[in-house]
């Protein structure tokens, strides 16, 4: 069993609760115990530190601090809260300066930090500390035959972590294919979706969304698979606003790493979320089951015979 | 008196701002350059000129995806990105009025959510943001009517609970956040 401190974010309570749901469900049969940290706060994401930078290195200081006391390594499932926690973390050990200002901030609440702490995301864990061939020996059900687009977003990979490449990474590929699934080509796997200008922006950014979902379909996938709950949302709820906006008709499910990971270990569907994603995955399951029910039947007409 | 320069270069992304060489990689890399008003290569050259109002008053900063595209491929280690955020925090400090984006007030909706609750409301900070840019909204009905079904799919999906959940610590953060501009005002 390995330990770690659990970070959801916001998101995973809410827009992203399939994330959320899935990366718990998949923790204890790979050998994860995910603690969360206790009254965790927002890590202040890209708004608060556009809004007051320094402001928000203290913000996310609460959390750092809290997650020092247990000493484990802390653990997010969201890429935003994963850049936003590593930044202000690299920031406070950099600077001797800022860190005593903080500490002098959070003093208020009897809380200290050193900058002992290491921030890492759900997906490096899974592929650094469970591993690939660990996961691959845990699965229930092999995927083979399903074709996937890997989808990284931006801040899994970028800024440079030194843990992939930053734009032509593979981690997901291979936690895609050690579920016996195919990784597709797919070049635009470390672009950017929009992020959260869909909101303010949509008009300038939903083209980007497009071009995604394009690549993807042009390279033969049946789904793709992110680890980001905000590019979950902009590819799955701003599908049909894509399709409306470009003339086009995509029907592309996009699926959590964790719940792909989860329908492989034999999870059921609704205990990883799969019921609040908005493109239906109906077909992704379908596939699925019925691959397991032909198994099964042969395994019976093998034994019998 | 600071100059523009040095007042970019101490905010915790801009140190290396001197180091860029004028190359266009950031801008070459942007999939918003198009939409921005100076685009990253000229913010910098602009920055460094000391084009003070002209650089906080552009829209270019808002257009920041931050995709980080542009801090990996830069070949002088500039962090373009965190520039970008340090001209959207001081932009905002100094009360700079910014037209043809609705991203401030994005912006503005969620903190004021995590201030609040401790943790991001996302329904309410929807509804807090649209209320923001409701001018806007009533020129443009058709589009804002074409935002409902999609809000309304996402609540029907389980993905915008109408409750926010508040963290005990909610105080506490208030106090580190009064104590920590304090702090940085005093030095």
């Amino acid at each position: 069993m390995k330990y770690y401190s659990f970070f959801p974010g916001c998101s995973a309570e809410s827009t992203g609760l399939g994330l959320g749901l899935s990366a718990e469900a998949i923790a204890e049969p790979l050998d994860m115990e995910l603690v969360e940290l206790e009254d965790w706060n927002c890590c202040g994401s890209t708004p608060y530190g556009s809004l007051a930078e320094e402001e928000s290195i203290a913000v996310a200081a609460r959390n750092l601090a809290l997650a020092e006391k247990r000493g484990l390594d802390l653990v997010t499932p969201c890429s935003s809260c994963y850049v936003t926690l590593s930044k202000a973390n690299r920031h406070l050990q950099e600077h001797p300066t800022l860190l005593a200002q903080v500490n002098e901030a959070l003093a208020v609440a009897d809380l200290e930090y050193h900058g002992s702490i290491r921030v890492r995301h759900i997906v490096y864990v899974l592929y650094n500390d469970i591993t690939p061939e660990s996961i691959a020996s845990k699965i229930k059900w092999g995927l083979d035959g399903l074709k996937i687009a890997p989808y990284y977003g931006c801040q899994l990979v970028r800024p440079d972590y030194g843990l992939d490449d930053t734009e032509f990474p593979h981690t997901l590929d291979r936690l895609v294919e050690c579920l016996g699934a195919e990784a597709v080509d797919f070049p635009l796997k470390a672009r950017c979706c929009g992020g959260s200008l869909t909101l303010s922006e949509e008009d300038r950014v939903l083209g980007l969304i497009r071009s995604l979902l394009q690549s993807a379909a042009e390279n033969g996938a049946q789904c793709l698979v992110t680890p980001c709950p905000l590019c979950q949302t902009n590819l799955d709820a701003y599908q049909s606003r894509v399709n409306a906006r470009f003339k086009t008709s995509y029907k592309l499910p996009v699926l959590f790493i964790t719940q792909l990971i989860g329908l492989a270990l034999g999870i059921e569907a609704k205990s990883l979320g799969m019921n609040t994603n908005i493109v239906s995955p109906r077909e992704v399951l379908d596939y699925i089951y019925n691959r397991i029910n032909y198994m099964t039947t042969h395994q019976k007409v093998d034994k019998r015979g | 008196m600071v100059s523009f320069l040095d007042e970019v270069k101490s905010t915790p992304g801009g140190k290396h701002i001197l180091a860029c060489i004028q190359c266009g990689t950031c801008t070459g890399s942007c999939p918003m350059a198009g939409s921005m008003e100076y685009p990253p290569r000229k913010i910098i050259a602009m920055i460094r000129a000391g084009m003070r109002d002209e650089v906080l008053a552009s829209n270019s900063m808002w257009f920041c995806l931050s995709c980080y595209m542009c801090t990996a491929r830069c070949p002088r280690g500039v962090k373009p990105t965190e520039i970008a955020h340090a001209l959207e925090s001081l932009a905002a400090q100094h009360g700079f009025r910014i037209g043809g984006t609705s991203t401030p007030p994005l912006y503005r909706s969620f903190v004021g959510s995590i201030k609040s609750n401790g943790r991001v409301h996302e329904l309410g900070m929807m509804v807090k943001f649209y209320l923001s840019i409701l001018p806007e909204l009533i020129s443009h009905p058709v589009a804002a009517i074409k935002m409902a079904p999609l809000g309304l799919k996402l609540f029907l999906h389980r993905r915008l609970p109408l409750m926010p959940t508040r963290i005990k610590g909610r105080g506490d953060l208030s106090k580190i956040i009064r104590k920590f501009k304090e702090v940085r005002g005093n030095n």
